[in-house]
């Protein structure tokens, strides 16, 4: 009953949370870094907390078939990968349905299999993927960078390179953690909760 | 040891994602709106709404009149720091390369303004001074309805942004509607060659 009545807190708070994201669109995807780094990690975060109210009811058969947690990170990154491209970033803000897509698949497409498949994998799988993602993110912000031309046509230069160099900040601050966390540790009381939380 | 299931799964996540990614990039031919826009006119053609236009003369025309010639068009605001220099530039280069002699060729070109509250007949005027631009083989037009110009700038798929010091950042490219009357190709300015290559195919009349 305990349960049940916090998992309903939880998904209270995603709908909520949803909402406010949703109510306030048009506001957060007026400047790229906000849309890219600020409102795509919310939407990504509160799939991230479904997970955890859906891990408990989640089909025996997705369970089996997801082994190693392989095939929802392959669905992460398709995902992921989607919602990079420039030319996604701006039908999102150019057509309501296209933005609508976006508020459903990354929390249910991206978030919520993060969520479900990140502990099936091994540590050299999670591994594998952090290792991927960070210089990834990196080289992502590089190119936004140092890009001579606007890549959106709904966002300024300005904005580009404002976008690409918070992709390379935050590259560098997941690289530092990653690289004390493996090789000096996790705080000792937070040693049990090891999660993917914070990443876009 | 694999589980039941798994390659299933993961076949369809595979096969599902690379569909949805070649769809959204047109077979990853293009990555940005405007490759996608330069490669859905050439596709398919544009029809473009009849829009009623003047000129930096001050004389009415429409648009549907320039059908049996091709028209170069590019939007612009004669307040532009940027990329207007740009395009004015490319128009001029283009009226030097044959000759100066637009009226023999079947090409025509036409700048439109798509900030008629500022650009009055007067601002059209010194923008076409400061390029060597003449009425009517290239004209520095404005609309004069506010609904004409949405429409116009909805069909050529112009986006505009505030600049955040009082102009606009806007879609750079010149757009080729040809004698039908119709939206055939987008050309990206920063790439005369292209553009030239297009003039000269207009040379002969």
């Amino acid at each position: 009953m305990k349960n049940l009545m916090s998992s309903r807190r939880f998904v209270a708070v995603v709908a909520l949370t949803w909402l406010m994201l949703w109510m306030s669109r048009t506001a957060l995807e007026a400047n790229m870094a906000v849309h890219m780094i600020v409102q795509v990690p919310l939407l990504i975060a509160s799939g991230l907390v479904l997970a955890a109210v859906v891990r408990p009811h989640e089909p025996r058969w997705f369970a089996d078939a997801d082994w190693l947690g392989i095939p929802g990170i392959v669905l992460v990154v398709f995902g992921t990968s989607f919602w990079m491209l420039p030319r996604a970033l701006d039908s999102a803000v150019g057509d309501p349905w296209m933005d609508a897509a976006k508020f459903l698949s990354l929390p249910l497409l991206v978030g919520l299999p993060l969520g479900l498949s990140w502990r099936r994998m091994p540590p050299l799988g999670r591994a594998f993927i952090w290792a991927n993602f960070i210089p990834k993110l990196g080289a992502i912000g590089g190119l936004y960078l140092g890009a001579p031309v606007r890549l959106c046509a709904y966002y300024r230069l300005d904005q580009q390179a404002t976008a690409g160099w918070m992709l390379i900040i935050i590259a560098i601050a997941l690289g530092l953690s990653w690289f004390i966390v493996v090789f000096i540790g996790w705080p000792r009381h937070e040693r049990q909760r090891v999660s993917p939380v914070g990443v876009s | 040891m694999m589980t039941r299931g798994f390659l299933p799964l993961l076949a369809l996540i595979l096969a599902g994602g690379a569909a949805v990614l070649a769809w959204e990039t047109d077979n990853f031919r293009a990555f940005t709106s405007t490759g996608a826009q330069q490669l859905e006119i050439e596709r398919t053609p544009r029809t473009l709404p009849d829009v009623q236009l003047v000129d930096q003369d001050g004389r009415a025309f429409a648009l549907s009149g320039y059908k049996g010639r091709t028209v170069l068009i590019d939007f612009i605001f004669t307040r532009c720091p940027t990329v207007c220099g740009i395009l004015g530039d490319d128009f001029a280069r283009m009226t030097d390369l044959v000759g100066g002699q637009l009226p023999s060729t079947a090409l025509d070109l036409l700048s439109i303004s798509f900030d008629p509250q500022n650009d009055d007949r007067e601002a059209l005027k010194r923008y076409g001074e400061r390029f060597g631009a003449a009425a009517p083989h290239w004209r520095i037009a404005r609309t004069t309805d506010r609904n004409d110009l949405a429409a116009l700038l909805k069909a050529f798929g112009v986006v505009i942004i505030p600049d955040g010091m009082g102009g606009f950042i806007h879609t750079s490219a010149v757009y080729v509607v040809d004698s039908h009357g119709r939206l055939a190709q987008m050309l990206d300015p920063e790439t005369p060659p292209q553009l030239f290559a297009a003039a000269l195919r207009m040379r002969a009349p």
